[in-house]
């Protein structure tokens, strides 16, 4: 436990130093929250909406989204510890790798659920009604598992990868799809029926859903069924990241 | 006590044989030299003692504990200095050390006060809460011995600990893991391709070329199997003398800066000899001096090729600037 808090603790005082990474991260989901709500908010409507509005929609999405990219971003960062060789120096000590992976993973999905929490203050500040207690505490638990399954598989990928040289590839063939079918930014039900189970089995469509359930009440998805799906694929997220983790070399 | 013992430890990548059947034995409290040119396997070898590279074949003790069966053993009784940098550069010099106490569980009364004595030691108590990107070359290579040191191992390696120093530093470093040695007691194993480095530095040297040990001893010893004296003389006809001089007993002589330096058989015997050669021919000399073959002549003798500082020079600052791919 105690090795596990000493990797979290290293990922907190970094994410808290590096100002340009918070506001960076923050970048892409803040734009498309303000380009695609307040822009689409007139010309679109929900299907099937029960009298919430596109922003109202898309905010659970952009939270997911943020909390996506931030958590497999810190669990590919492992790669610059292989290449500044910090990585040797905690192979060498007597801990196993399994406390240094979840360690690692912990600390990536915290820093992921608080550039969420931000988007989410933010949407407060541009006039998404508060939801209840019980309603937030709903959103953070979602927000953590998405935290832990994404940063869980961001060590997988890098574990497998020599530098950063794929990054970009990763990008575009792993996080891009999971983010756009996700439901994040339209409801599921309006995709292709042939593409609709690909959304079901992506973890994130329920993390989404979840969210989605606690900030506004509503979900396409039972959030009981969320909650199982992707705490189930989180399990299975840590499982691979440890096994590659633990065959990865420096 | 033994502290290291090395048996026909083998390993290969592929077709490659890095390291080819090593063996030796350190006792407790010595400083051991592996010397070698750039790719010689040193780093391997250590690589696959301090549990980092599983080896092809053979088998190493620390303090009796094996390398392969018990990992974990073996790692608490260790510090590493790795030869690339391994320290994270968004962290202090304190959160540095900080993290390697936790990770290797030193109580935290203890750990904080080990790391206080530890910076002191290596003189960077006024740059603790600074962050290490802040931090010169010599600076970091400091602060890895610090933190090396840390949990306080029985044994500790170092893989080119003055790589790309300037010679201050260099020095300094040296006079630091000799205090260490002497002080603490603690057996250093250290890799290097610095002739001089191996010879100020180590009480026993093996000579590593191509993944096998070609020569094992004592500095002096090593030195004085080659057999040679040299004689080094200033002169300001240094040029001509190197030129001119020729007996049946001199080997070869060489001149640069204002000086010659002439190598042969047995100086003592010949000195007087030698001094009226040159003088007969009329030059002058304005000191002389007589010393044992160095460790770059040993080498030679070995294998057959020159390894200079110079060979190296140019890559060891690329490799220090540029993250290392293994």
């Amino acid at each position: 436990m105690d090795i596990i808090y000493t990797l979290w603790l290293r990922s907190i005082k970094r994410y808290v130093r590096s100002k340009s990474r918070i506001a960076g991260s923050l970048g892409m989901p803040v734009f498309f929250l303000l380009a695609l709500g307040f822009g689409l908010n007139a010309v679109v409507e929900i299907p099937g909406s029960t009298g919430e509005n596109y922003l109202q929609f898309l905010v659970p999405g952009i939270i997911a989204m943020a909390v996506l990219f931030t958590s497999v971003f810190s669990g590919i960062m492992i790669i610059w510890d292989k290449q500044f060789g910090f990585l040797k120096e905690t192979l060498v000590a007597p801990v196993s790798r399994l406390e240094i992976m979840l360690g690692q993973t912990v600390g990536g999905a915290t820093t992921a659920v608080i550039q969420g929490a931000f988007i989410l203050v933010l949407s407060l500040l541009i006039g998404i009604s508060i939801p209840s207690i019980s309603g937030f505490l709903i959103a953070f638990l979602f927000m953590t598992l998405i935290g832990i399954c994404f940063a869980a598989l961001g060590i997988a990928i890098a574990s497998r990868m020599e530098d950063m040289h794929g990054f970009q590839l990763i990008m575009n063939f792993v996080i891009f799809p999971i983010f756009g079918l996700s439901g994040a930014l339209f409801p599921i039900e309006s995709l292709p029926g042939w593409i609709i189970p690909l959304t079901l089995l992506n973890p994130l469509t329920h993390g989404v859903e979840g969210i989605r359930y606690g900030l506004l009440g509503t979900s396409a998805i039972h959030p009981l069924v969320c909650l199982a799906v992707l705490g189930v694929s989180t399990m299975v997220m840590i499982v691979i990241g440890a096994f590659l983790f633990r065959k990865a070399s420096v | 006590m033994t502290a290291i013992l090395v048996d026909t430890l083998t390993k290969r990548f592929g077709d490659f044989t890095a390291v080819d059947g090593i063996s030796f034995e350190i006792p407790e409290g010595e400083i051991f030299g592996l010397l070698g040119p750039n790719g010689a396997g040193k780093t391997t070898a250590i690589s696959m003692l301090s549990t980092l590279l599983e080896p092809t074949s053979g088998r190493a003790l620390l303090n009796g504990i094996d390398i392969i069966k018990d990992q974990d053993g073996v790692r608490k009784e260790i510090g590493i200095v790795f030869q690339d940098q391994s320290l994270d550069e968004e962290l202090t010099a304190w959160e540095n050390m900080d993290f390697h106490g936790r990770l290797y569980r030193i109580p935290k009364a203890i750990r904080e006060e080990q790391i206080d004595e530890m910076l002191r030691l290596v003189e960077l108590e006024d740059r603790k809460d600074s962050l290490v990107k802040t931090y010169s070359g010599g600076m970091r290579r400091r602060l890895e011995i610090a933190r090396g040191l840390l949990h306080e191992p029985s044994i500790l390696f170092l893989d080119e600990p003055t790589l790309g120093l300037d010679p201050q530093t260099r020095n300094h470093l040296w006079e630091y893991i000799q205090s260490l040695n002497r002080r603490k007691g603690i057996t250093i194993i250290l890799t290097t391709h610095y002739m001089d480095e191996a010879d100020r530095l180590c009480d026993r040297v093996a000579i590593i070329d191509r993944g096998r040990i070609v020569a094992m001893d004592t500095p002096g010893n090593l030195k004085s199997q080659v057999g040679e004296d040299v004689v080094s003389i200033t002169s300001p006809d240094a040029a001509r003398i190197a030129d001119r001089i020729r007996a049946p007993w001199i080997l070869g002589a060489e001149q640069y800066d204002g000086q010659v330096i002439i190598r042969l058989r047995s100086a003592e015997d010949h000195l007087l000899e030698l001094l009226s050669l040159i003088g007969g021919d009329g030059h002058t000399i304005a000191s002389i001096s007589i010393r044992k073959p160095t460790l770059e002549d040993v080498f030679l003798h070995y294998t057959g090729r020159e390894m200079r500082h110079e060979e190296a020079g140019a890559t060891d600052r690329m490799r220090m600037m540029m993250p290392r791919r293994s």
